[in-house]
């Protein structure tokens, strides 16, 4: 693998991972559990889809072989989709799609930070905006945590049950190959190790504030980094890329 | 004797163009007739969340799907600016969305019309929201406060989404000729209930002529929708597409187009419930507010449990 | 219990330092930082504001439309409130 190669990749994967955890957040569009929230989570979305988009243009001009962003979002198939298994599960309750959430958004604000200082330009320069964005959306999930930890029994039950169910997917979060190696030493990726227990410090804070449980000794799901997901990737893609996979060649 | 002297200043008011705010004494037959168009107006947008909603993960670019759900969020900051408008005359947010829910409420009927093609999306904004505007701007000078400055920020707001319905309009008209179909059937389907959204014709629309008078509306239905079609007509001229209607021509004496009316009676079956998707819509609707239940539950007791209690409105 | 939406709140935007806090509108949220969240992502997503205002509305006190012949119009004659009440020379030139 070339060095360009390996670039591509790692900005894919991180546009993977925005796109696909954006497309899950705007389903709730229009349908979320109170007209304020629902306009709350969009911006939510808007953000990611957001940053996706520009760290998609930038693979696109890595890899320098006339792709646009869209067709890397659109006509890839899920076997060349890199996204923690995490951000493609299915929104579920309300409790299920914040807990999903406050995991991103809480690992997201010390990745983003960690990318900021990134010597690849453009890479700082999509941190910079993201994490703001994220240091908001920390602060909007991390309050409903509490709230549903500290609310009602059954939103405490919820919560939990969120929690237990998708805890299994955050070690994927952590996982370093060998162009990620070779990235941080050149001071281009970010270091995902070097935060690892400062993000476990803080996650926990959170959810025990919440009078919830972090799960202990939980098996690691695994695959993403090779293609390989949970059922649910192809259903997305089969949504999100129907048009131009049916009109091939249409500009939409 | 004491309301006739408060009735000849509330009228005068009116005459002399001035706004009625929240605490000035107004006839109960204002007060409703605002509480219903206002609350009517709100329920709108929020139902008219769902058939744009219906596409935005089908969304078929990036750039396309960022716009849709900024435009569908609009709709429901527009729906929730209006609910408060419309709580400033004395009816809570609960009441509101129970009247929805349970279906007393009426909601713009075109809305219960399905979006099959990713074309609708560009029929809805360029249509059905061009339709919206048009109402929507003379309501900017609506003689109720609360409801008037909704309005105005409504229509600061609103400005893209036509423009973002004609641009997918265009890319679909000039697009390959299987887009251009899409966008020409789209068309064909939207637009008599576009027209439809003005209200019946003047003849015969029974809360018209208060509304007037109490200068809630400043034109009427069928001014309205005279408006509409020498506005679309030219935009449709330069998408080449045809405008479903024969009997459209240029009318030089009134130097607007003539039109054939929409079919009426379709009207009436929509807005009675017989629409194509009254049913789902109210359900979807339904469905969000119950599985939305619990989430308000434990913001509740959580505000509860921290001494955070305001007096729920 | 009884459902609800929570309480409303009265919110008013700052649309830069400096100037002065309008209101812009209301809305409802359970409690105060849901307030201000829900502020920020209804009123501000046109960049209309670098700080926000929210108020329970039942905190606020209002005049009454009764109010308004004996709370502002008693100021109409104190003209002597206004500089161009007083005569400077013109010699003087603007003060």
């Amino acid at each position: 693998m070339t060095k360009q190669e390996a670039l591509f990749n790692y900005t894919l994967r991180l546009a993977d991972t925005n796109l696909i955890l954006g497309q899950r957040l705007s389903e709730w569009t229009g349908v979320g559990p109170f007209l304020e929230e629902d306009l709350a989570l969009t911006n939510i979305a808007l953000d990611i889809i957001g940053t996706a988009t520009a760290l998609y243009e930038y693979a696109a001009k890595i890899e320098g072989k006339g792709r646009t962003a869209d067709d890397l979002a659109y006509l890839r198939t899920d076997r060349e989709f890199y996204n923690p298994k995490l951000v493609e599960q299915p929104n579920g309750d309300y409790a299920k799609t914040i807990v999903r959430q406050v995991i991103m958004d809480s690992f997201d604000f010390y990745f983003y930070t960690a990318l900021t200082k990134s010597k690849d330009e453009t890479l700082a320069g999509i941190a910079q905006k993201a994490i703001k964005e994220t240091t908001y959306h920390l602060r909007h999930t991390s309050s409903w945590i509490e709230r549903f930890g500290d609310g009602t029994e059954e939103s405490h039950q919820r919560a939990q049950n969120a929690i237990n169910e998708l805890w299994q997917f955050t070690g994927e979060l952590f996982e370093v190959d060998e162009a990620d190696t070779l990235f941080v030493k050149e001071g281009i990726a970010v270091d995902v190790t070097a935060f690892k227990a400062t993000w476990e410090k803080h996650i926990n804070d959170i959810i025990t504030k919440s009078t919830l449980t972090v799960p202990q000794n939980v098996f690691m799901q695994t695959g993403s980094r090779k293609g390989i997901h949970t059922e649910y990737l192809a259903y997305i893609l089969l949504e999100m890329q129907a048009l131009p996979r049916m009109y091939p060649g249409a500009k939409w | 004797m004491e309301n006739n002297k408060f009735e000849s200043q509330f009228e005068a008011k009116l005459a002399n163009n001035d706004v009625i705010e929240p605490k000035d004494w107004m006839p109960e037959n204002y007060r409703k007739h605002l509480i219903r168009q206002i609350s009517q107006h709100a329920h709108s947008e929020i139902v008219g969340m769902l058939p744009e909603g219906n596409w935005i993960t089908r969304a078929p670019s990036l750039r396309s799907k960022v716009v849709l759900l900024a435009k569908v969020q609009d709709e429901g900051g527009h729906g929730l600016y209006l609910y408060t408008a419309a709580e400033t005359l004395g009816v809570s947010r609960d009441e509101l969305l129970d009247n929805l829910l349970t279906g007393k409420a009426k909601y713009s009927s075109i809305f219960n019309y399905p979006t099959l093609t990713w074309a609708d999306m560009g029929a809805v904004g360029w249509l059905v929201d061009g339709a919206a505007i048009m109402n929507q701007v003379m309501l900017q000078r609506t003689s109720y406060g609360p409801y008037s400055r909704a309005m105005i920020r409504i229509c600061k707001e609103e400005s893209f989404h036509q423009r973002q319905g004609y641009e997918i309009m265009t890319r679909m008209a000039f697009g390959t000729p299987e887009q251009k179909a899409m966008a020409q059937d789209a068309l064909n389907r939207w637009w008599f209930p576009s027209m439809m959204m003005f209200g019946p014709p003047d003849a015969e629309s029974p809360n018209s002529e208060n509304a007037l008078k109490w200068r809630i509306k400043r034109e009427t239905n069928d001014q309205l929708r005279q408006k509409f079609v020498n506005q679309t007509v030219p935009q449709a001229e330069y998408l080449g597409l045809t405008m479903p209607d024969p009997n459209i021509k240029w009318n030089e004496d009134k130097k607007g187009y003539d039109y054939s009316d929409p079919d009426w009676t379709e009207f009436k079956n929509v807005i009675s419930g017989n629409g194509p998707c009254n049913k789902e819509r109210l359900a979807a609707r339904n469905k969000a507010h119950n599985d939305g239940a619990w989430v308000r539950e434990a913001a509740n007791a959580f505000a509860k449990k921290r001494k955070e209690v305001y007096e729920a409105a | 219990m009884k459902d609800n939406q929570g309480p409303l709140w009265e919110i008013f935007l700052q649309k830069k330092a400096g100037q002065p806090y309008v209101h812009c509108g209301s809305l409802h949220a359970y409690d105060k930082e849901m307030a201000i969240q829900n502020a920020r992502d209804l009123y501000t997503r046109r960049q209309e504001a670098t700080a926000i205002w929210a108020v329970p509305a039942n905190a606020i006190v209002a005049s009454s439309p009764e109010d308004i012949g004996p709370f502002f119009e008693p100021a109409n004659d104190k003209v002597y409130r206004h500089p161009t009440f007083y005569q400077i020379p013109d010699a003087i030139g603007p003060m």
